[in-house]
């Protein structure tokens, strides 16, 4: 929101000081985007006439524009604009000219020839955001003369305001002045006025069918009006406020909404069909033309102003229709001055993708009882240039049951004191809040405050209470820390967490973290069921599928990377899954993923048991369950008691086909949801004996279906208390790809009490022996 | 028998001097003190002496010829070990700038390094971590935070909605705040949580801006907390996480689900101001929605961005690199 300072100073007696404004404006909390000084500040910009125009064979894009400045020389400009004829004056920016957005005009050469300076659209100038062509001056304009005093443009002041939802008013310069006064302590008179007739009866008929949408609908009419000009000062501080002007009835209407806030629009009376209007909902699949010119198909969302004959001529809050459009012979208007149901207007906005200056005031809402006062600031205004200007008796008010209510609050002072951390009497909070409109009556102990009518979003206590923070000034309320009585800290879960993520960083590991959606065919590829929560939205096309598995993402991550000539990168991911439910939400929950490019599995088994030794977590590796997705021969399914809680192993080939690694890949996969969620068991000490210890070897022939794991347990188990370590020291086969293998363990037997003797360890010597025998094995 | 001793003895310690090596000296301590060394064999001898006096001074000369050999092997054998350890030393020379293989350590991702920053630093001040669901209903992520549908404010936040219970009812949480409807609902005040978290906009990203992106939040909930308690958490949190010379303040804003409402900026020691989040006093709408009665509990809640944290502290100049999974990226940190 654009807020000019000389128009603010016209409304208050506001100190003539930028830097105070603009500080003062973001501690009443209408942030300042940037100060600006707009208007004829150019220099080096000046007013040329078109001679003629000349298309180059050699480029297509711009075309050669001859200017004359009225000092008998022709000048030489290149141009990629083709809105200009011969005959129109236009703002020639001249080689050394700085413009605003601080490009330096310089003079260069196309196809060879140089070009002298720049022709300039709105835009460029600061005067506005049309960039659609050059901007066409008055054919009447001097020449050679800056444009800017051609526009009669003074230099403006702007605040470029980040105006709030909850502050409506603000999106005029009467509700921005009327904080900044309050502040300030400075006298500040809310305009005000009634619509007074001076002439005889003329009006224009209103039928409000669909009151809801349409609470109120005026309009009088006005004759005797001219077209013509506004003054110099009013198309300054538009052109600041970035309105571009236009003629003085465009001009006074976009003036007065600026000013009070309150959108308008005027009608050429002469072709308002039944000389009346006509408010009612749109048929689904009505069309209209609006001032655009683009040709707009409605719903019965939409609220339409029709004539009287029931032609639509407007979008109500939005935009007009170009068949009631002013044009340079109109010497009599109905002017509607209206108020809008919000919601309805949003919900039209969005659907119709059309925002336009009305509109974004009626969908924040504007004062419904300031109608009359904007009205009599229009004719204020337009009577400038129109001093035989006409207002007719008939004025219409057509208000429905819609109107909104007057609102008062009970605002209990110890409350506002209680909230923000400083005693406010009754007497001070009414001294804040009277100045910007609220009035405030004592009663008993507690105030009863009335709100405004422009201040819709004031309906609750608390409302008043940010009020009286606002005004008071949030960095005079002191800083104080509250005392909790809570000891701070992570959650076992998230300790657990952590130390998971510090044993795979010592591990060597790089923590990833891949978008969590999935492309459509993601999950196939990776072997996994398609299965899954889908975007309605997706911000790009097909990029909609809600991760069931971190894998895919991990798996891009390794084919990027291996496409950049770095194979072999180990990562891991901790995140988020959303697997579908039939709950009220997703079944989602937290997974950890670690992926190895260039290992094999036992290298993901190593990463499991660092984990299962730094967490005291315990599951089952059932290798007759293969996990979806991964190699058949190598991989298994984690449970613990009934749980699946992870896969462990390599990825299927085929997965990695389709995802073009070339790499092997190990993986671990577990559900740290349910792992973290374990208490892990706390290690427990065990007397370390001082007796000396024996060591033996035992090397099996083992069959290709008895796995390590079996033989390691008869191992432990025939060797009973007395057997301190055992490691498995050597695998063999005898030729590759074999089964059966070579499995060499060397065990360490220790008493607490006493040194082995040689028949203690023959004897369980033995019993491992036949224990192994049992299982099929054989000793070496 | 007196010339013998010394003979014997002084040709030991002649050996013994010649000795090149330890080993050489293993070899002669048999040889020299051995039973069948010079002086054992004198020692032998003792027997056929005729007088107690005679044989009390040999044994006495001989035991002072032993001592002096062992005491001579044991110097030899310290010179030469020493020679020797310094021969061993000096071949076992290495150059250690050579073969220096890339450190194997594996690194967080610079999110999570600041997530981690930010909670040891709440964490600090007396604050507990919570979390949340990043797949929400509406009523968590809008309707329970004084959002009900039609509020004007849902359009600020551009809301990814998913295909699972009725349609419009399941969203992508586009902030973090449903979580603390969440953490009213399951615990009784007092309240000091801050949580972290993945948050969606369905916005088209540059470089500094994401789709998918995280979001830290506090809320504090006990009885009489006032704006001037958010302004002092505020501040003590500033100073702890950016440095003692940093301040901070707060401005009006506006926010559905709290009331007052204010942005909070950070001064640097420069005196610049940054814009750093949103925060105010929980709306009392949001404690109802909460389960907790407004007149008896008062809180304030914040939140700001992790993402930026990270790309500030380490200079990236593009949010989205953080996200790429690119090696080269990663190893820089």
């Amino acid at each position: 929101m654009k807020i000019v300072h000389s128009w603010l100073r016209e409304l208050a007696p506001l100190p003539d000081d930028v830097d105070a404004i603009a500080h003062t404006l973001s501690d009443v909390g209408l942030a300042v985007e940037s100060v600006d000084r707009v208007g004829a500040t150019v220099a080096g910009v000046i007013t040329a006439r078109v001679i003629r125009t000349e298309r180059h064979p050699d480029a297509a894009k711009v075309h050669r524009v001859f200017l004359d400045i009225g000092d008998g020389t022709e000048h030489h400009v290149w141009c990629g604009a083709f809105n200009m004829q011969p005959g129109d004056v236009i703002p020639w920016a001249t080689p050394g000219t700085s413009m605003p957005d601080g490009r330096l005009i310089e003079t260069k050469p196309i196809v060879g020839i140089q070009s002298d300076g720049m022709c300039c659209s709105s835009r460029e100038l600061g005067l506005g955001d049309d960039h659609s062509g050059i901007l066409i001056l008055d054919p009447d304009t001097p020449l050679g003369v800056p444009y800017g005093r051609a526009l009669g443009l003074a230099e403006e002041i702007v605040y470029d305001l980040d105006v709030l939802r909850n502050r409506p008013d603000a999106y005029g310069h009467v509700g921005v002045a009327r904080d900044l006064a309050a502040r300030f302590e400075v006298p500040f008179r809310q305009p005000s006025g009634a619509v007074a007739a001076t002439g005889p009866t003329r009006s224009a008929t209103v039928e409000i069918v669909a009151g809801d949408r349409c609470p109120r609908f005026t309009t009088v009419v006005i004759s005797g009006i001219r077209v013509a000009e506004s003054p110099d000062w009013m198309k300054s501080r538009l052109a600041a406020a970035g309105m571009r002007p236009i003629n003085n009835v465009v001009d006074v209407s976009n003036y007065v909404m600026l000013e009070t806030n309150q959108p308008n629009h005027a009608y050429d009376f002469d072709t308002l069909g039944g000389g009346g209007f006509r408010i009612r909902v749109a048929g689904d699949g009505e069309a209209m033309t609006t001032l655009d010119g683009v040709e707009r198909t409605l719903t019965a969302d939409d609220l339409l102003i029709c004539d009287a004959t029931d032609r639509p001529i407007g979008i109500a809050g939005i935009m007009g229709g170009q068949n009631t459009e002013i044009g340079p012979d109109t010497t009599t208007v109905a002017l509607e001055t209206a108020y809008f149901e919000v919601p309805g207007i949003m919900k039209s906005v969005q659907r119709l993708g059309l925002r336009t200056e009305a509109s974004a005031r009626f969908e924040r809402g504007v004062d419904p009882l300031g109608i009359d006062t904007s009205i009599a600031r229009f004719v204020e205004l337009l009577r400038l240039t129109c001093p035989d200007l006409v207002v007719h008796e008939g004025y219409v008010d057509a208000r429905t049951p819609s109107m909104p209510n007057p609102v008062a609050i009970t605002v209990r002072p110890e409350r506002v004191g209680a909230l923000l951390g400083r005693p406010f009497t009754a007497a001070e909070i009414s001294a804040l809040i009277e100045p910007i409109g609220f009035a405030c009556r004592a009663d008993g102990s507690t105030l009863s405050v009335s709100v405004p009518s422009w201040r819709p979003d004031c309906t609750l206590e608390i409302d008043i209470v940010e009020e009286v923070a606002r005004l008071f000034g949030y960095d005079k309320l002191g800083k104080t820390v509250p005392k909790s009585t809570l000891a701070g800290g992570l959650s076992p879960v998230q300790q657990r967490r952590r130390r998971v993520r510090d044993v795979l960083l010592g591990l060597g590991l790089d923590e990833a973290m891949p978008h969590p959606f999935l492309t459509d065919g993601d999950l196939s590829r990776a072997g996994l069921s398609a299965d899954a929560v889908r975007l309605v939205n997706p911000l790009v096309v097909g990029d909609d599928v809600l991760r069931t598995s971190l894998r895919p993402g991990l798996l891009k991550a390794v084919a990027f990377n291996e496409s950049h000539r770095r194979s072999g990168v180990g990562f891991f991911e901790i995140g988020h899954v959303y697997p579908p439910s039939d709950t009220e939400l997703p079944a989602e929950y937290e997974a950890l993923c670690v992926i190895i490019a260039g290992a094999d599995a036992p290298r993901a088994i190593a990463v499991w048991r660092e984990l299962v030794s730094a967490m005291g977590w315990g599951a089952r590796l059932d290798q007759s369950k293969v996990p979806a997705g991964l190699h058949p021969t190598r991989s298994a399914t984690l449970s613990a008691g009934r749980d699946v809680v992870g896969a462990v192993g390599e990825i299927h080939p085929d997965v990695l086909d389709a995802y073009e690694v070339s790499e092997r890949v190990a993986v671990l996969e577990l559900n740290l949801s349910v792992l973290l969620a374990t208490e892990p068991k706390v290690a427990q000490w065990k007397a370390t004996s001082r007796f000396p210890s024996t060591d033996f070897d035992l090397a099996f022939n083992v069959p290709g279906d008895v796995s390590a794991e079996k033989v390691d347990k008869a191992l432990r188990q025939a060797a009973g208390s007395l057997l301190v370590s055992l490691d498995l020291f050597d695998v063999y086969r005898a030729l590759p790809g074999d089964q059966a293998r070579s499995l060499a363990y060397r065990l360490r037997l220790q008493a607490n009490d006493r040194t082995l003797t040689d028949s203690d360890v023959a004897g369980i010597r033995d019993k491992c022996i036949a224990a192994v025998g049992k299982l099929g094995a054989q000793l070496r | 028998m007196i010339a013998d001793i010394d003979a014997a003895r002084a040709a030991a310690v002649a050996h013994i001097a010649s000795a090149a090596t330890v080993d050489d000296l293993r070899r002669l301590d048999t040889e020299l003190l051995g039973k069948k060394g010079p002086l054992a064999q004198l020692k032998a001898g003792l027997g056929k002496l005729a007088t107690v006096d005679e044989k009390k001074a040999m044994g006495a000369a001989l035991n002072d010829a032993m001592t002096a050999v062992q005491t001579a092997l044991d110097e030899r054998r310290t010179v030469l070990a020493r020679a020797e350890r310094d021969v061993r030393l000096t071949a076992e020379a290495l150059d250690l700038t050579e073969f220096v293989r890339p450190p194997t350590r594996g690194r967080a991702h610079l999110v999570t390094q600041a997530w981690e920053r930010l909670e040891d630093v709440f964490v600090g001040l007396g604050f507990q971590i919570a979390e949340g669901p990043e797949v929400e209903t509406d009523w968590y992520n809008f309707e329970a935070l004084n959002m009900p549908p039609s509020h004007p404010a849902r359009s600020m936040h551009d809301t990814f909605y998913v295909d699972h219970g009725a349609p419009g009812s399941t969203v992508l949480r586009t902030h973090t705040s449903p979580v603390q409807i969440r953490v009213m609902q399951a615990i009784q005040p007092p309240i000091y949580m801050v949580m972290p978290g993945r948050v969606f906009r369905n916005e088209t990203t540059d470089a500094t801006h994401l789709a998918v992106f995280h979001q830290i939040e506090g809320l504090v909930i006990d009885r009489g907390i006032t704006l001037a308690d958010l302004a002092g958490t505020i501040d003590a949190f500033t100073k702890a996480f950016f440095g003692t010379e940093f301040g901070s303040r707060l401005r009006p804003s506006y926010f559905p689900f709290t009331e007052p409402s204010a942005e909070f900026d950070i001064r640097t020691p420069k005196g610049d101001w940054l814009e750093l989040g949103g925060c105010g006093m929980v709306h009392p709408n949001v404690l109802r929605a909460g389960g907790l009665d407004p007149e008896e509990w008062s809180g304030f809640a914040f939140g700001f961005g992790i993402d930026r944290m990270a790309k500030e502290r380490h200079g990236v100049g593009d949010v989205r690199e953080m996200y790429t999974n690119d090696i080269r990226f990663i190893e820089q940190f």
